[in-house]
């Protein structure tokens, strides 16, 4: 069966982000951009799943802009076999980019779906429960196991307090927590190869996709500073400030 | 202005979330339904008539709701907007991994965006998030008919639990979507309080070393009448269980008092915990970020330190 991965080209996970002062949004002139942690444990997911047999071929898709490339060259790296860019160069809300990859979903017809649970720039947490709406399918969110049986997927998902197994008909969404697998680095030769891999590009037009939005961001702001307090010199002086100053036990 | 909440609940109680969920409601205004959907919900939708505040708890009782699988449940609130009488001007859910499950999914069925985990209020079509791990806090305006918005139950103080008499109604449609099965679920024990609930937090990190010495943590929290939490890294560590991470990527907490032991403060873990009332921070490295954001810090080795706290408490 086919297996698609969706990811997210995002600011590095290490680089501390800065709000422009204009209150447009935060400065990502020269910074680090990389593939979304957890669209990289989906593409991990989908070529375990070719290594194993269960899928017979693994297209990695992102809707982004031109640079998004390189993520799509990494995901081609860590074994994917081809790639699609849905180029746009606006930033689309989590419905549109729903919408686009239901496109692909149906030109494609992949039988499993993985998608990172979030990205972690704009936190939404609502692509993969889209794109399940969208196509009809069934979704397991939040994955920290994903088991193919004949025509059924069954997915272990981290819930608050614990663990929940669900049983899904073929085809599914699955969207990736932090526990589903580890990603491997691309080698330098898969690095080499991956530049070979075939890569295509779409538009939106293209795919007769509508993008306006219904949200509309006013402002984006940096969160008030919490300042560092006092460092106490005993554990008998923490008691007291605790018990008298802060008054919390 | 018609508000439907949709309840955290497991059939027979009513989850805390849900009460802070109302709160939001109130600060934009209107009556307020509350949505319990589920099967053999007798204490759940007790609970739900208690909350102050709202008009009428909408009950849907059906086999396909046990597990609250999205599949069945998000058409079912779908079909409120747009098959009933009343309109509809906002769906709220808490931002569990419940709510954060289901709504995204109803927003697609209506067509609209979704505003995810909102801290504050700014008008009935005006909203703040935290966004980029909250290192920004972005203010988003939505256009759409129904506004479909989750709540981040630390950002509103919860209404009262008890003294509202709403009026109860089923609501009669039953959504089977036919290609999800529950299958099993496994829950970890505690007697300890919920780690989003609590009023007090002891979290570790990796400077726990191991998933044994938890048992100080635990010890103290028991003291305390505390939630024990950890750190990515002591669950990327495999100290303990992923459902007690605290951060961007697990649970947001705001208690009275967070204490962090061992734990460096990434900025992720940061995310997760940074408005606390008061933050405690005990670490042997004294150039730790987590001091920098700790109201008392103290340095020293945590294998003495906590122990010593306990017994002074």
């Amino acid at each position: 069966m086919k297996v698609m991965a969706a990811v997210k080209r995002v600011v590095d996970y290490n680089v501390k982000v800065r709000v422009k002062a204009d209150g447009t949004g935060v400065d990502l002139a020269n910074v680090k951009m990389a593939l979304n942690p957890f669209c990289e444990i989906a593409v991990e997911e989908a070529v375990r799943l070719k290594e194993q047999g269960i899928a017979t071929e693994v297209v990695v898709v992102t809707v982004g802009p031109a640079t998004a490339q390189e993520q799509l060259r990494t995901a081609l790296a860590l074994g994917a076999d081809r790639a699609i860019l849905v180029e746009s160069a606006e930033e689309l809300s989590s419905l549109a980019v729903a919408k686009l990859l239901k496109a692909v979903v149906d030109k494609e017809q992949p039988q499993l779906v993985i998608l990172g649970k979030q990205a972690i720039d704009s936190d939404n947490n609502q692509t993969g429960q889209m794109l399940a709406a969208l196509s009809g399918f069934a979704q397991g969110t939040f994955a920290s196991k994903v088991e193919v049986a004949g025509d059924k997927v069954q997915v272990t998902r981290e819930i608050d307090g614990g663990l929940q197994t669900v049983a899904l008909n073929l085809p599914a969404i699955v969207t990736t927590d932090l526990r589903l697998n580890e990603p491997r680095y691309a080698s330098l030769p898969n690095i080499m190869k991956a530049k070979k891999k075939p890569l295509e590009t779409v538009t939106p037009d293209a795919l007769g996709v509508a993008t306006a939005s219904t949200n509309r961001l006013l402002n984006v702001e940096a969160p008030a500073a919490r300042s560092a307090g006092i460092k106490v010199k005993s554990v008998a002086e923490l008691v007291e400030k605790l018990k008298n100053e802060a008054k919390v036990i | 202005m018609t508000i439907l909440v949709i309840a955290e609940h497991t059939n027979t109680q009513l989850g805390a979330a849900t009460l802070n969920t109302v709160a939001a409601a109130q600060q934009i205004g209107g009556e307020i339904h509350v949505l319990v959907a589920g099967v053999d919900l007798e204490g759940a939708v007790a609970a739900a008539q208690g909350i102050e505040g709202i008009s009428k708890v909408l009950v849907a009782n059906a086999a396909a709701y046990a597990h609250q699988l999205p599949e069945n449940v998000a058409p079912l609130v779908a079909s409120l907007v747009i098959d009933q009488s009343v309109i509809y001007s906002h769906i709220l859910a808490p931002a569990t991994a419940n709510g954060k499950n289901i709504l995204p999914r109803v927003a697609a069925l209506l067509d609209v965006d979704q505003i995810s985990e909102i801290i504050s209020v700014e008008s009935a079509d005006t909203f703040k998030r935290p966004i980029y791990a909250g290192n920004a806090i972005a203010t988003v305006q939505s256009n759409a008919a129904v506004k479909v918005i989750t709540v981040r139950a630390t950002g509103f103080d919860a209404v009262a639990a008890v003294g509202g008499s709403a009026a109860v109604e089923a609501v009669a449609a039953a959504h089977n979507a036919g290609v999800s099965l529950f299958v099993g679920e496994q829950l970890a024990k505690s007697d300890r309080p919920e780690l989003t609930a609590a009023k007090i937090v002891v979290s570790g990190g990796r400077g726990m070393q191991n998933g044994d010495n938890f048992k100080h943590l635990y010890s103290l929290a028991d003291k305390l009448g505390a939630g024990v939490g950890a750190s990515r890294a002591a669950v990327d560590a495999g100290f303990v269980a992923n459902d007690m991470q605290v951060g961007q990527t697990g649970k947001i907490v705001a208690p009275q008092l967070y204490i962090a032991v061992g734990i460096s403060g990434a900025i992720q873990h940061l995310a997760g915990m940074k408005d606390s009332k008061v933050i405690v921070a005990i670490n042997k490295d004294e150039e730790a970020p987590i001091f920098q954001v700790a109201d008392y810090g103290l340095v020293a080795d945590l294998f003495e330190a906590v122990p010593e706290l306990e017994q002074q408490l």
